[in-house]
């Protein structure tokens, strides 16, 4: 479904990614690990839109999109939430969820309130008042809003109170049910295991390694190399 | 300087209401300026300029159509759509290009605009003044607290509430409005929830040059229409938006408040020096609240 070829991506002067390559069927949830500071949020905004890698190709359900904007990206399926989530704190709840593009009728703001139910209990506050966890599920709502045919969510549960980091998990394997692909970061394998069916671990701006959760639980030297325990 | 007294005469309160139909124009201006500058962040020198054009084509609209009531309203609409047609072309043709520059450099470009336009209306409308008279139904003056209040200002009075209406109607129950509010904080973030910012910006710049060209042809029988009415409105018109806070059109009324009735009134306490209040005031607001009185988006 997605293709990530080769990319080497730049901020500025600075080289960040170094020939990464990636792959995500249909349905997949795979997890993109790393420390802080590793690349992930760099990957996940080269292959949104948000920044153009100089080398290399995006190719999204056999189509090259290489050098598209956000929108388009959007347009295409593609969604990007950030691990800092940029709700517009000046907009309310509902409008956050109005203002977006979208796709295909399959999302509203109801079935959005039925995925988290704890949105639908302020529709009227302003975004900036909300609570991290509420954040986070706005966020990631906005996004289905869109009609996602692949969620890019990075670092979703950072910060978040164990309880609410649970529930946000159970609502994304929902989401894998009802058919959306997910590319998901983490800092640790530890958070991501019960979600994630392969994964690719990246350091330095590159793909160090990619394989099974099982080959990756077993292989304790990567984890130790690459990985915040 | 005027006596205690004297500024609790009549006169004062007259002189209260006519600031506060300049006001209205001071608002109309730089509302539109600060909802470029808050959406868009250009900060546009050229704004005076397209209200200096909404001016003159106001003229030439009442002219062309034969001084009547009639032509007046139809320069009323006409002179501020061509005005937003213009910056429609201005948006498309140059500031969409140049979104990822960095401030000074569309500074001077918009400078560089002030400079082309004025040469642009001085050959197109020559050197000389021109004037307007005020429209046969608002000849005279209406009695207000006894005293009179000639109508067009009364009309202005109107208008200005009228515009703040429509403004937060469409900034905050429009969808348009929504996502430019969005786009004034994160645009980056607005593209990413799969809008094509650049209309959004093209409608917000449309939308602010309109209201230049609206206070441009409501300001033109009041005053004479000439070259260089540009700089002075645009330097009162920055000076109103930075004191309001940057971006926030509620600031942008204040600021137009503020700067309006501190000119006029401070005309009746001290004559000579009028026209220094208002920059007094300025000075003392940014003392106080360097960032300026409201919430800036920047």
């Amino acid at each position: 479904m997605l293709e990530v070829d080769g990319i080497h991506t730049y901020y500025g002067q600075s080289h960040i990614l170094f020939e990464v390559s990636l792959s995500l069927e249909k349905g997949e949830i795979v997890g993109l690990l790393g420390r802080n500071g590793a690349g992930k949020t760099t990957t996940m905004k080269s292959i949104c839109g948000m920044l153009h890698p100089r080398k290399g190709r995006l190719v999204f359900e056999g189509e090259e999109v290489t050098g598209e904007k956000p929108y388009q990206l959007v347009r295409r399926g593609i969604c990007y939430v950030p691990d800092d989530r940029r709700v517009f704190a000046d907009l309310t709840v509902d409008d956050n969820l109005d203002i977006v593009y979208r796709r295909t009728g399959e999302w509203s703001r109801d079935r959005v309130y039925e995925v988290f139910p704890p949105l639908k209990e302020i529709p009227g506050r302003r975004a900036g008042f909300l609570s991290g966890g509420e954040k986070a599920m706005l966020a990631v709502g906005r996004a289905l809003m869109s009609g996602p045919k692949l969620l890019l969510l990075d670092e979703p549960t950072e910060g978040l109170a164990p309880l609410i980091v649970r529930s946000l998990e159970e609502q994304i394997l929902r989401l894998k049910d009802a058919g959306i692909s997910i590319l998901l970061s983490e800092q640790n394998l530890k958070s991501s295991l019960a979600l994630i069916d392969r994964a690719y671990i990246i350091d330095n701006g590159r793909i160090c390694y990619r394989g099974t959760v099982k080959e990756l639980e077993n292989n304790e030297e990567i984890r130790k190399m690459h990985l915040m325990l | 300087m005027a006596s205690l007294a004297d500024l609790f005469s009549s006169g004062t309160l007259s002189q209260f209401l006519v600031g506060l139909s300049r006001t209205t124009i001071l608002f109309i201006v730089s509302s539109g300026l600060t909802l470029i500058l808050g959406v868009l962040r250009i900060p546009n020198l050229a704004h005076g300029s397209l209200y200096m054009i909404g001016a003159f084509l106001a003229y030439s609209v009442i002219h062309f159509l034969g001084d009547g009531t009639a032509a007046f309203w139809a320069a009323l609409v006409i002179a501020p759509l061509v005005v937003a047609a213009l910056g429609f072309l201005l948006e498309r043709g140059f500031f969409s290009y140049l979104y990822e520059r960095e401030h000074l450099m569309l500074l001077l470009l918009t400078f560089s605009f002030t400079l082309i336009i004025g040469d642009l209306v001085k050959l197109v409308w020559g050197a000389e003044y021109r004037s307007v008279t005020v429209p046969r139904v608002f000849q005279g003056s209406a009695e207000v607290f006894g005293l009179p209040l000639p109508y067009y200002n009364l009309f202005l009075l109107l208008i200005g509430p009228f515009i703040a209406v429509f403004l937060w109607l469409v900034v905050n129950k429009t969808k348009m409005g929504k996502i430019a509010r969005a786009a004034a904080v994160d645009s980056e973030m607005v593209s990413a929830v799969g809008i094509n910012v650049g209309w959004v910006f093209a409608f917000t710049f449309v939308l602010g040059c309109f209201l230049a060209g609206l206070g441009g042809a409501l300001i033109a029988p009041m005053v004479n229409i000439t070259l260089g009415m540009d700089h002075s409105l645009i330097m009162e018109a920055f000076l109103i938006v930075i004191m309001g806070g940057l971006g926030n059109i509620w600031g942008a009324l204040l600021g137009s408040l503020i700067f309006g009735l501190t000119q006029s009134l401070g005309i009746l306490v001290w004559p000579q020096f009028g026209i220094v209040f208002p920059y007094l005031a300025v000075v003392a607001v940014l003392v106080v609240r360097p960032k300026g009185l409201l919430r800036s988006t920047w």
